[in-house]
């Protein structure tokens, strides 16, 4: 992990190269976040890259519910020489959930990105075959965002058994 | 079929002698009225056919080679030599569901996962059983949200082995009570269990294979 200083260098060096993609900064508990804009995340990540950000260890998402805007998209990148890992974190309204894709320059983003966009619907533009990837391809609705109803059937056990069908009210 | 006598290759007296033998076993030696009845109340069952079908077939009941999570782990522990399901005539689990006539749904079953199942389960042969494994399957146990169908939902179970997951002992019990439903109820297959007679669907004039009904063809992945 970069320290906070080093974080705050990082961030330094990345908004004389890359104007207005650096929003935030965040170091909390021993791990370094940047907070970028969404139209940046390809180049942003590309110059990573170049600094020693070699590896993609994961892309996933997540439902800030009711904060906004409410989606976000986390890259977790390793630098495998320094052993240095860091996070970048955008954030994109449910109105229109867009992000560039990733996965031309990272192949590993690829069904990463399709799970995201199947739990959360983040729409990973110039993905090359951006399909729902674990529930079923006629499936509506993101399961995994936080006003998705949790869903399952209600059980009849014993003690509910004697209310007949109404044992759900 | 056509039936050819052939002459006894021994001679007339050893067959005199076997038949002789064999009149013997039945009536007993010199035996009249009641006691020859009681010799052959002791020596002779009548049974109906299809009651002894019913039990040779809970006898070999052929498990599908089927395991769908951590439950599948105990499933094949049943069939480990510590339980050793082979006792009970259960060892021999297929590949194929044609030739299986028992699925046990160990383990949870995604949305995605029952058109699958069910797919297995209407491939196999009647008559036919299902035991459903574990609470996922019976009632979706933890996993009780928007991923997950229970079982009875999509197919008719036989037998439900609560548990999470059960340990085999309690498999072991669900499949020797599935082998006592078998037993007892030679009549009632699936269809009258489920009222749901007159449910079959026979292909009739359905192209020069009838018998590769519901087979998938090369290339043909939809609706799987």
């Amino acid at each position: 992990m970069p320290d906070a200083t080093g974080l705050e260098l990082i961030a330094r060096e990345l908004r004389e190269a890359e104007p207005d993609s650096v929003l935030d900064t965040v170091f909390f508990r021993e791990r370094a976040t940047l907070l970028i804009s969404p139209a940046r995340v390809r180049s942003t990540l590309a110059w990573l890259r170049e600094r020693g950000y070699r590896f993609l260890a994961s892309v996933h998402g997540a439902d800030y519910y009711p904060d906004e805007p409410r989606l976000g998209v986390l890259y977790e990148l390793l630098d495998m020489e320094r052993v240095d890992r860091l996070t970048v974190k955008l954030r994109v309204h449910t109105e229109d959930p867009r992000v560039e894709s990733v996965t031309p320059d990272w192949p590993t983003a690829d069904f990463q990105e399709r799970e995201v966009y199947d739990m959360f619907g983040v729409h990973f533009e110039g993905h090359p075959d951006l399909r729902r990837i674990l529930m079923p391809e006629d499936y509506e609705g993101f399961p995994q965002r936080r006003d998705f109803p949790v869903g399952g059937e209600p059980v009849l056990f014993t003690f509910n058994e004697a209310q007949g069908t109404q044992y759900t009210d | 079929m056509e039936v050819s006598r052939q002459p006894v290759s021994r001679g007339d007296g050893e067959l005199r002698v076997q038949r002789m033998r064999a009149r013997d076993l039945l009536r007993g030696p010199d035996l009249e009225g009641p006691e020859l009845e009681r010799h052959i109340e002791e020596r002779v069952l009548f049974t109906r056919a299809d009651r002894v079908f019913a039990w040779a077939r809970s006898n070999s009941l052929f498990p599908l080679t089927f395991g769908l999570a951590c439950c599948g782990i105990e499933q094949m522990h049943v069939v480990a030599s510590r339980m050793d399901i082979a006792r009970f005539g259960f060892e021999a689990f297929r590949a194929s569901p044609r030739q299986a006539d028992l699925i046990i749904l160990s383990g949870r079953v995604s949305i995605k996962m029952a058109p699958i199942i069910r797919r297995l389960y209407d491939q196999m042969l009647e008559p036919k059983w299902a035991i459903s494994m574990g609470a996922c399957c019976s009632s979706m146990g933890v996993f009780n949200n928007y991923a997950l169908v229970p079982a009875d939902k999509f197919m008719p179970i036989d037998v439900h082995v609560p548990g999470c997951p059960p340990r085999p002992e309690a498999l072991m019990h669900g499949i020797l009570k599935l082998r006592r439903l078998v037993q007892d109820d030679p009549e009632s297959g699936w269809r009258e269990r489920y009222g749901a007679q007159g449910t079959e669907e026979l292909a009739e004039g359905a192209g020069p294979h009838p018998a590769a009904e519901n087979v998938m063809l090369p290339g043909d992945t939809a609706g799987a």
